[in-house]
């Protein structure tokens, strides 16, 4: 539609414009564009220079002028600890179940209706964090009450179970299934693409010289996404861990160090224990949540360029 | 599932692969299977907590919704009492300041990568769009924070702020999408441009930009959708307020997520009628992100240009 009177335009600009003067809207227009992408990257260097002007304070402050009377360093040790150990197992979880979602869809479901299950999937990513927290409180929790009980009881044992269960399900464990979910989709899509570029030639080699569907995805399907897998997870990984409101809501925080999974005696997260007290602070405790925020982002900075590093290098092979 | 080996259509209706099926060991047979319905079984838990989801807050969200809820603000109300509007117009304003803030930076940037870029500075730009994808909101709150309080001073909470936050998380998505679809305008509508003497500007805005125009709004709309529901960067950057504030550079807005948050976090006398309307905006909220979902794909399926 567009290109036809493009067209005409284009033939009656040729023959009436002067060089000068396209030259001058060509240089405006270029100049915009890279104006544009100087923008972006000054606002990503704006992130690093203002957190830090903010957050230095906090950073050479005394124990005695800072929240809980403790270094800062001893004050973002925990919450670090406890953003890392929530992440983690959140990846734990959702990076299996993510893979196996991912298989469905491209090489398991009939192709029909495979386009729509890996829309039910991205709509998980689409849905607020804020309505994860909520549900994770008012439904997850409530219903891992019990199943916590159990692991108690039955494996108590083992540390991260040693109890005693929280009576509310606002537990590390249930966050970290919360965080399982929201992550999912993300490391299926990184997941789902690369399965579904595995190499045509090698799935019906494997299946002609007699593999089963498992053999051929473990022999075929599997190898070849395996960089992708790695840089989804970490991606998922990066997402998690700078995940706020789900955390703030679900987690009954405490400040304990511990790796106890299902007690009501949590570490805080740095995402979290920002959203929790930002609000009501004043003064240097603000510089040092700030600063809590740069190491935030300086976890996920890395966690992030780690997995874009795997992801160049697995696309030149 | 079917234990089967997959064929080829090319084998014809004699199904030689239940033959070779059947020539199978047990042992294989039997891996197949359990690994086949584990794959079945691990997709159908994770589309567990989506259902769940969707019934729970439609279930919970419905009572707190009534003509009040959409058209009074909370100022002064009590005992379960007053509306959301004030929250609904926060939202709409922040999300409409971040988009105006987003959209041109972002397409532009795009048609950076897409038609000048070259060297350094689009490698640079490739990889920290990237890298910005995965800053987590509530540091892009913290950013704002940080950037108004310098010229503000401490305890700065405005509207426009949150939508600075909002527009470090948009600004990515929107690049990226429009890069996509550049990317697909194909070459010759440029050469044919450039062949009639169209200067290069002339020749992205009036044959490239069009060509790409139901893409781009499609990338937009996902684009909004993605930050209208975000809550830790405002929590820290537009405040709590009861009542209607239309400015966004004069005094705290509220908005719908941050407002549901606080109706559960501190709730009224009556916990109930809290709960009930934080989970009316939690409703309002997924209704608006569908909409806008569901909006995109069909302006895209129907607008599209149609390239031969």
């Amino acid at each position: 539609m567009a290109s036809v009177d493009t067209t005409t335009n284009a033939g009656q600009l040729l023959a009436a414009a002067s060089g000068g003067r396209r030259r001058r809207g060509d240089r405006i227009f270029s100049r915009t564009a890279v104006l544009a992408a100087l923008t972006v990257l000054l606002l990503l260097a704006g992130v690093a220079i203002f957190l830090l002007s903010e957050g230095y304070p906090a950073l050479t402050a005394s124990a005695s002028e800072l929240p809980q009377g403790k270094t800062f360093l001893d004050y973002v040790a925990p919450l670090a600890f406890g953003t890392v150990l929530a992440a983690a197992l959140a990846a734990l979880v959702a990076v299996p179940l993510a893979v196996a979602a991912a298989l469905f869809i491209t090489h398991v479901a009939p192709p029909k209706i495979a386009l729509t299950l890996g829309y039910l999937v991205d709509l998980l990513a689409a849905i607020p964090s804020i309505i994860y927290g909520l549900w994770g409180i008012f439904v997850l929790g409530p219903a891992a009450v019990p199943v916590m009980k159990w692991l108690e009881e039955k494996l108590g044992f083992i540390p991260i179970f040693e109890g005693p269960a929280s009576v509310t399900g606002r537990t590390m464990l249930v966050v970290g299934l919360v965080l399982a979910v929201m992550i999912l989709p993300i490391v299926s899509a990184v997941a789902r693409e690369a399965f579904a570029q595995a190499p045509r030639r090698l799935q019906e080699g494997a299946q002609a010289l007699g593999a089963t569907r498992w053999e051929m995805i473990r022999m075929t399907v599997l190898p070849f996404g395996r960089s992708s897998v790695i840089s989804g997870a970490m991606l998922g990984l990066g997402r998690a861990l700078g995940e706020t409101m789900a955390v703030t809501i679900i987690l009954s925080v405490s400040g304990a160090v511990t790796f106890n999974l299902i007690s009501q005696a949590n570490p805080s997260t740095i995402a979290a224990n920002i959203a929790l007290n930002f609000p009501e602070s004043s003064g240097l405790a603000i510089n040092a949540l700030i600063a809590t925020g740069l190491v935030l982002f300086a976890i996920t900075l890395v966690t992030n360029m780690g997995a874009r590093a795997i992801i160049a290098r697995a696309n030149q092979e | 599932m079917e234990s089967s080996v997959q064929t080829a259509d090319a084998f014809g209706p004699d199904q030689p692969s239940r033959l070779l099926a059947s020539g199978l060991g047990w042992r294989r047979r039997s891996v197949n299977t359990l690994m086949m319905v584990l794959i079945a079984g691990a997709f159908a838990l994770a589309m567990i907590p989506l259902f769940s989801l969707i019934f729970e807050v439609a279930k919970r969200g419905i009572p707190g919704l009534s003509a009040e809820f959409f058209t009074e603000d909370a100022r002064g109300a009590i005992g379960g009492a007053g509306g959301a509007s004030h929250a609904i117009m926060g939202t709409l304003i922040i999300t409409a300041v971040a988009s105006v803030i987003s959209v041109p930076i972002g397409i532009m940037a795009a048609i950076y990568l897409n038609e000048y870029g070259e060297g350094r500075l689009r490698r640079a730009l490739t990889f920290f769009v990237d890298v910005m994808t995965g800053i987590p909101s509530i540091v892009a709150g913290l950013f704002a924070y940080a950037l108004f309080e310098i010229f503000f001073g401490p305890g700065i909470r405005l509207g426009v702020m949150g939508s600075v936050a909002l527009s470090l998380l948009m600004i990515p998505i929107v690049i990226r999408s429009a890069e996509e679809v550049l990317k697909i305008v194909p070459n010759h509508l440029r050469e044919a441009a450039y062949a009639l003497g169209t200067p290069k500007w002339k020749t992205i805005t009036k044959v490239v930009l069009p060509t790409a125009f139901a893409g781009l709004v499609t990338g937009v709309m996902i684009a909004i959708a993605r930050i209208v529901g975000e809550t830790a960067p405002l929590l820290v950057t537009t405040g709590v307020v009861d009542s209607m504030n239309t400015d966004p550079f004069n005094g705290r807005m509220q908005n719908l997520a941050v407002y549901a948050y606080n109706e559960y976090r501190s709730p009224g006398v009556m916990k109930q009628a809290s709960y009930d309307k934080a989970w009316a905006a939690a409703l309002t909220l997924i209704a608006i992100v569908m909409i806008l979902n569901i909006a995109a794909r069909l302006v895209y399926r129907r607008y599209k240009t149609e390239i031969r």
